[in-house]
């Protein structure tokens, strides 16, 4: 007997140990995120992936599914929320979607379109934060990064090379780099590397692709993310 | 004046045993004994420790006792508590500034002095207080600070400053079983022995001790399930990081009745199968560090620590177990049991993702029981005198004693024991502040009280605390308090998760729109929202709470939101004729035209 869990009123069957995300996802279904991939390690910073556990709310991503657990997500209310945290996000940093490269292919965008988000709705922040294009053929672009820490999980855990880390902390928290210098190119990074591709901003990208597709062709100019939660993971969904 | 050139870094890196583990303990060493932590210095640990550099900047950059750049020879940091500030710290603060011809934030131009604020430091009832390079000086007045000054200006040794000035009382007020019964040290840990691990979990239980840190989780449960969790070493962890704004109980208990605590965590190693405890001392706490290594010393020599104690040996041989403290280093967050223990392993104190909870995965990710200075004194108690015994204090709910933390606007502040279930009327008469008309139970974090409801009861089943009671006159503007306590955790969140890292920077940007007569209904209802936003999806305790003192003074003081609200509706964050200041700057003009309509 598999076991099950209930979410959304739709039976999920789980393996022992998997997180609720992992189920939702094997079972099809999407619930918002950002700082989940399911190549790395659960890491539940972003907490879009909110949801109700019977009752409770918790992290989808870093909670265990568990037999007859009633899960719920798609409501208005998490909704509501899910997009005040998006809303949060865009306004810590500093996010022009029309000048940025990852336009189209950008999760922290198709969430905010797959929510409905229309404005920032709080103050912006306006950090000052620093771009570093130091590298030959990768670009740190902070003012964009969201501190998921998929970089920092890749590159420790796939590249083994610990190229970033986040420092800081509070609203200050920043995302760093392993050398002396502070700087890129001075790090072990290379453009094969898995952490240059897993950035779910624009906050790390690798230089002269910025425009290979054109915007208005790119992954979430047509489909919603709920369709294709991961860029370049699977094949969209048809029909 | 300490020099780069004498921080001994690989003898610092031996001292700690070439440990990463040891990370936060090797940098405030190398903090303390440099006066700074310069970024090659980051290069060399990562070279010593075998360890990448970004892993040390990581942890380096959290902690707010750490800097790369210098503070000069003598670092003043002014405790901004609002207690602090209502015994008159900023005026004190800008007198000592203009004194000593300098800035805050900014180190003098002769690198002598830097002055700055921090988070409360644990002497509320000594306030306004400051840390000098570390070390705590209480009831600051002009006098003492012109004496400060002069000792600055003749740049003599903080070892040869006059000890006056470091002293600190207990001022224990009221007595009870824990601060007021002598204590043998050792008779605890003799009826453990003699009465064996299971018979004293059972007292335990018995007890019906629950967790002084504020959560109030039933204490010989955590106990029971960490003696029962499987793994290489189970660790015993005492949490003194006691950074709630207005708690200071545990620095009477760690001063004055350490043997106490100590034993408390040797019974708890017994009954948990322990080889090693750690006690984290908030870095504040600076100045007990050398009277615990002592406490500790003398254990040791009495057989009440280390191998073999009390010679005791049954068919498992003997019972060997120590403690090692460690230092905080500015961090609140490392309050939080699992972010606490990320910091004894030497990272940044972001909590973890529980469950697993530190009774199952602790330090090292071994079995761990985390449990409050005060709730240590406890077990030892109930481990000499029977469980029982402490049962029959305070409330069915609510077992023991709890010590309360008084300051601000009453005569007499201290550490007052009651037996759970006083209530807040009966605390106010003993303390002398019969004029109040607010109370800050349990910290910022904790619950705002207004004078209507002051025969509620500290206990478990109704204001729980873990230890703080700041009392507010009819005087005071309860919107400053609130605005105080938002900077708070604005500062103190670690960042980790969205809702806090972003929520309480949004909270003190709003408080403060209010404060300059630029919030309207609006802003008021935003901030409702963002409360809503934390209690539900924030990471840790610290988000869940950290709109708390903003939402109750809101519903309680309303009063001392209205009188500063602009207008009713809409008023813009962005100060539109603020940012044409440069404008005006660079043009020369300030005519009327170079000037918004104000309507
Ligand atoms: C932000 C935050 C700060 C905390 N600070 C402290 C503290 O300074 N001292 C403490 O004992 N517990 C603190 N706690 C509670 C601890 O997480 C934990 O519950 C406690 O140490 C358990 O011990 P107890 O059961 O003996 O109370 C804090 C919790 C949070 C969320
Ligand atoms: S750079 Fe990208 S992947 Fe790395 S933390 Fe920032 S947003 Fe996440
Ligand atoms: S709630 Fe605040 S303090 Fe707790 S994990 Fe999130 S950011 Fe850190
Ligand atoms: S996806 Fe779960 S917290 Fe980010």
């Amino acid at each position: 007997m598999t076991k099950t869990f209930v979410l959304d009123g739709k039976v999920i069957p789980f393996e022992e140990g998997e997180t609720i995300m992992e189920a939702a996802s094997a079972a099809g279904v999407y619930i918002p995120h950002l700082c989940h991939h399911p190549e790395f390690k659960p890491h539940g910073s972003c907490k879009l992936c909110t949801v109700s556990i019977g009752g409770r709310l918790g992290a989808a991503c870093t909670n265990k599914a568990a037999e007859g657990m009633k899960v719920e997500s798609e409501t208005a209310a998490l909704n509501a929320d899910r997009l005040a945290l998006t809303q949060m996000l865009f306004v810590e940093g500093n996010h022009v979607c029309p000048s940025c490269e990852k336009s189209g292919n950008c999760q922290l965008q198709a969430v905010a379109y797959h929510l409905g988000m229309l404005t920032p709705h709080f103050p912006h922040f306006y950090p000052a934060r620093d771009v570093d294009a130091s590298h030959p053929d990768v670009m740190l672009e902070r003012n964009r990064c969201i501190l998921c820490e998929l970089c920092v999980r890749a590159s420790r855990d796939i590249d083994g090379k610990n190229v970033f880390g986040i420092g800081g902390r509070g609203i200050k928290a920043r995302l760093i780099v392993n050398s002396a210098s502070g700087r890129l190119a001075d790090t072990d990074m290379s453009v094969t590397d898995r952490a240059a591709e897993v950035c779910p901003t624009g906050a790390i990208i690798r230089k002269r692709h910025g425009f290979t597709i054109p915007i208005g062709k790119r992954l979430y100019d047509h489909h919603d993310i709920a369709e294709v939660p991961v860029a370049g993971m699977k094949e969209p969904k048809r029909g | 004046m300490p020099e780069p050139d004498v921080c001994d870094l690989p003898g610092i890196v031996a001292r700690w045993h070439h440990d990463p583990t040891n990370l936060v303990q090797i940098l405030r060493e190398v903090q303390e004994s440099c006066g700074t932590i310069p970024s090659d210095t980051l290069d060399r640990l990562a070279a010593l420790l075998n360890v990448p550099r970004v892993r040390i900047e990581s942890t380096a950059s959290f902690y707010a006792f750490f800097h790369a750049e210098s503070h000069g020879a003598y670092e003043i940091l002014f405790s901004d508590n609002i207690i602090d500030r209502m015994a008159g710290k900023e005026a004190l603060k800008q007198y000592f500034c203009e004194r000593l011809w300098l800035e805050p934030r900014k180190l003098s131009e002769d690198g002598l002095v830097y002055v700055d604020d921090t988070a409360d430091i644990g002497l509320a009832d000594q306030a306004p207080a400051m840390l000098v390079n570390g070390y705590a000086i209480p009831s600051l007045d002009k006098t003492r600070l012109d004496l400060v000054a002069e000792l600055i200006r003749a740049q003599k040794p903080l070892a040869e400053w006059p000890p006056m000035l470091f002293e600190i009382p207990d001022n224990i007020r009221k007595p009870g079983p824990l601060t007021g019964e002598a204590f043998v040290p050792g008779a605890a840990l003799k009826a453990t022995l003699a009465r064996g691990a299971d018979a004293t979990l059972a007292e335990m239980e018995t007890s019906n001790l629950r967790g002084r840190g504020g959560a109030g989780f039933k204490t010989a449960t955590k106990w029971a399930s960490c003696r029962k969790a499987e793994g290489e070493a189970h660790y015993v962890v005492c949490n003194a990081d006691e950074g709630e704004p207005g708690t200071f109980k545990d620095r009477l208990l760690l001063n004055s009745h350490a043997d106490l605590v100590f034993e408390g965590m040797t019974v708890c190693a017994r009954v948990i199968g322990a080889r090693q405890g750690l006690l984290y001392l908030r870095g504040e706490y600076r100045n007990l560090h050398e009277k615990l290594k002592s406490v500790l010393a003398r254990r040791r020599e009495a057989g009440l620590l280390g191998q073999n104690i009390l010679g005791h040996t049954d068919e498992n041989g003997g019972f060997d177990f120590d403690i090692e403290i460690h230092l905080g280093a500015g961090a609140y967050i490392c309050g939080e049991e699992s972010a606490l223990i990320e910091s004894l392993e030497g990272k940044p104190g972001k909590p973890r993702n529980r469950p697993p909870f530190p009774d199952r995965c602790g330090y090292r990710n071994q079995p761990t029981v985390v449990n409050n200075v005060e709730t240590f004194a406890c077990a030892a108690k109930i481990a000499e005198r029977g469980g029982a015994w402490f049962a029959a204090l305070g409330t069915p709910q609510s077992a023991g004693s709890k010590l309360i933390s008084i300051s601000g606007d009453c005569q007499r502040p201290g550490v007052y024991e009651y037996s759970f279930g006083v209530t807040v009327r009966q605390i106010l008469i003993d303390c002398g502040a019969e004029d109040a008309h607010a109370v800050q139970v349990s910290g910022p974090s904790g619950t705002c009280i207004s004078f209507r409801e002051f025969d509620r009861r500290i206990a478990f089943e109704d204001l729980a605390t873990a230890g703080a009671f700041m009392v507010f006159s009819r005087e005071r503007d309860m919107f400053e308090v609130a605005r105080n306590f938002t900077h708070f955790f604005a500062h103190e969140s670690c960042g980790f998760c969205t809702p806090c890292r972003v929520g309480t920077s949004l909270l003190r940007n709003t408080m403060d729109k209010l404060a300059e007569g630029k919030g309207s209904a609006y802003d008021m209802n935003e901030m409702k929202n963002i409360m809503h936003i934390l209690r539900g999806m924030a990471h840790c305790g610290l988000g869940h709470t950290a709109a708390n003192p903003v939402v109750q003074t809101m519903e309680k003081f309303p009063e001392a939101y209205e009188k500063r609200l602009k207008r009713l509706d809409f008023e813009p964050a962005f100060d539109l004729d603020g940012a044409l200041a440069t404008a005006r700057l660079i043009t020369g003009r300030d005519d009327e035209w170079a000037h918004l309509a104000d309507d």
